[in-house]
């Protein structure tokens, strides 16, 4: 048999049919609801009175819209409101599950599904939401999709698909302490580009991956589509066994035993082929920070922001030009003397537990900045209730930062948490694009620990510094 | 669905690099419940000051281009964000092809569902239309577009040229292999049952 990768094994897998024309039509086990890119697609569903194929397939959850502060007395802006309730009546008249604003385990839909055992390895997944890619860290195939091809999933339970390329990236050397899989993703993006993932699905390896825990490959394949890729992969192991087993939705007994040798056999053979091949030494990486309006614009903790003058193309001094006019940067400043006047620590890439207790171990006996506002947003009810019961909340509060209910928050403000024009703000989460935080704000895209840093220096600082406690 | 065939219409240049679905559709957007009438938030940030008063050194701003309906951009078109709002938005306000050296996999595929043609060409060939004073002409049948004089051809999977000639929905499409998708769904059963749900969250 022709070797395959793991990414050509879960294809074949969910190969329900090939049409005449060459395009394939894809199985889709788990679908992923949201509020904002899902009421068209259930008007859809409604006014070509098509029934709903799988309800018990989705899982569904408020996050884009909700409030972060006195949840309990209602959502106060209206057209979030109106949002949200849709969602209810539409999960409710098609008998779709759903977690209520006000239950624990509310949350990021892409913190949600892994909590809840929903995704898991060899799957299928999709959801209306770029950063599907993340449930791509158990080895199943996960990918964002647009609101016509949700009602297509809806409908379905199929989408039709073209099969992508196949891109390794192999991440040579161990990585060093005080750095995570987020510096190992813009480390990435910085070196391939925000399109150089466009048409691929790409293979995390190398003890660098290996090394890392599901949280950590979660970051690292939430990510993928800031390289362009629709999907990133890490092939399961016992890491990923050992998280899955006892959650709510994952198998038990007989089927756990099942389902477990199944995974066993999920990675690529030895002699598979990869179209793209990328390779990259961690082993002397240092902190990374963006200093631009996209992702692949990053440099680490000593660097500097970078001169246009020295870019290789007209094209490309123009958008430099550009991005450092937008972020009211001069070429050359150390990425250290760079002030800030917010921290945004949460959202679907660094808004679990470990990235909460990598931020805490820093804050814990300092004080945030003066004239700094900073931000804690927990990615679930579950990660909120574990913080607590750690005392994370109180290291939080006690530094100065504010301690909030669960959702996407400030990753792009679509609730009330919003960066006003012109502030500059270290943030986990994963776009810098122009006016992703708020009209005229100003992201750089840095790991948890960085940000906490920043929050208590003022400045980026690299977190190494103040690692082991005050 | 409507179909596709031929346009000619005004090409707006906008020839940056990378411009992503949040440039082309900010979030404060996306709050709507239905696919109409997002054209005048196209491109908001960029298009109108903090006041809300259109700012004039803006393409669309600009008299030929107000009517534009077809889009010149820069690589890596429709980047980032999966909001289907995207196309819907340069959809309502006329755009019904976008020329661009590439586009984001998501958006491309979003395009189609739309009756929106995203047409690959070479950046030299975007900076040339660019120059061409008059309408250009998007001929889907032929995979050209033609204008001021030059014939640019482009590439397009015969599967994604037939949804937008005939405005193919796809939902429908797919009804024909319901059958294979029972078929699928036994096997899988069978072959995979702990993928059955069977405890609720």
């Amino acid at each position: 048999m022709t070797p395959r990768t793991l990414y050509d094994k879960i294809w074949d897998d969910h190969l329900v049919a090939t049409r005449a024309d060459g395009t394939c039509l894809l199985y889709i086990d788990r679908h992923l609801v949201h509020e904002v890119t899902s009421p068209q697609a259930f008007e859809g569903l409604r006014e070509a009175r098509r029934p709903l194929r799988r309800p018990n397939a989705i899982l569904s959850v408020a996050d884009h819209n909700v409030p972060t502060l006195n949840r309990e007395k209602g959502i106060a802006d209206e057209t979030c409101r109106l949002q949200v309730e849709e969602l209810e009546t539409n999960v409710k008249a098609y008998g779709v599950p759903y977690l209520p604003l006000l239950d624990d385990r509310q949350g990021i839909v892409h913190v949600v599904g892994p909590e809840q055992g929903f995704t898991l390895p060899g799957t299928t997944i999709v959801c209306g939401d770029s950063h599907t890619s993340t449930h791509g860290a158990f080895g199943a195939l996960a990918f964002g999709i647009g609101t016509s091809e949700v009602e297509h999933v809806l409908a379905t339970q199929t989408l039709p698909q073209r099969k992508s390329r196949n891109l390794r990236v192999r991440f040579l050397g161990a990585l060093p302490p005080g750095l995570g899989a987020k510096d190992l993703a813009l480390a990435l993006i910085g070196r391939i580009g925000t399109a150089g993932g466009t048409g691929h699905v790409m293979e995390f390896t190398g003890p660098a991956v290996r090394a890392l825990s599901m949280e950590g490959r979660m970051t690292l394949c939430n990510m993928s589509i800031e390289g362009g890729a629709r999907s990133g992969l890490v092939a399961p192991d016992d890491v990923t066994f050992a998280y899955l087993e006892g959650r709510p939705m994952v198998p038990k007994d007989d089927l756990w035993d099942a389902a477990l040798t199944h995974w066993q056999s999920l990675r690529s053979d030895e002699a598979a082929t990869f179209d793209t091949e990328v390779a990259l030494d961690v082993s002397a990486l240092a902190p990374q920070v963006t200093w631009g309006t996209s992702p692949q614009w990053v440099t680490d903790i000593g660097g500097r922001v970078p001169d246009p003058a020295e870019a290789t193309s007209a094209d490309d001094r123009q958008a430099m030009l550009r991005a450092l006019d937008y972020m009211g940067l001069k070429p050359g400043t150390l990425i250290q003397d760079i002030a800030l006047q917010a921290v945004f620590i949460g959202s679907c890439t660094n808004g679990r537990i470990e990235d909460l207790r990598e931020a805490a171990a820093v804050a814990k006996g300092r004080k945030v900045a003066p004239g700094l506002r900073a931000l804690v947003v927990p990615g679930s009810g579950l990660v909120k209730r574990q913080a607590e019961a750690e005392g994370l909340d109180r290291i939080f509060l006690a530094a100065g930062f504010e301690w909030r209910q669960p959702g996407c928050s400030m990753c792009l403000g679509m609730n009330d948490d919003r960066l006003e024009e012109g502030v500059r703000c270290a943030s986990t989460s994963n776009r810098n694009f122009e006016g992703r935080q708020g009209r005229g704000s100003r992201t750089h895209l840095v790991s948890p620990g960085m940000a906490a840093a920043a929050a208590v220096t003022g400045h980026f600082t690299d977190v190494r510094q103040l690692m082991g406690g005050q | 669905m409507e179909p596709f065939t031929t346009l000619t219409g005004i090409a707006a240049p906008l020839l940056r690099t990378n411009i992503d679905t949040d440039l082309i559709i900010p979030k404060q957007f996306l709050k709507t419940l239905v696919r109409s009438g997002l054209g005048r938030h196209l491109f908001s940030e960029i298009r109108y000051d903090a006041d809300g008063r259109e700012r004039p050194d803006f393409v669309l701003n600009q008299p030929p281009y107000r009517a534009a309906s077809i889009l010149l951009a820069g690589p890596n078109f429709g980047c980032g964000s999966s909001r289907e709002h995207a196309p819907w938005a340069l959809k309502d306000f006329g755009i019904r092809a976008i020329l661009a050296p590439s586009f984001a996999d998501i958006f491309f595929t979003n395009c189609f569902a739309n009756g929106l043609l995203p047409a690959v060409l070479p950046m030299e060939a975007i900076e040339t239309l660019a120059t061409v004073k008059g309408p250009l002409t998007v001929d889907l049948p032929a995979q050209q577009v033609r204008g001021g004089g030059h014939t640019f051809t482009f590439d397009l999977e015969p599967a994604r040229k037939a949804v937008l000639l005939e405005g193919l929905d796809e939902i429908k499409r797919t009804e024909a292999n319901l059958g294979d998708i029972d078929a699928f769904e036994a096997r899988r059963r069978l072959n995979a049952p702990w993928l059955e749900i069977h405890t609720q969250p």
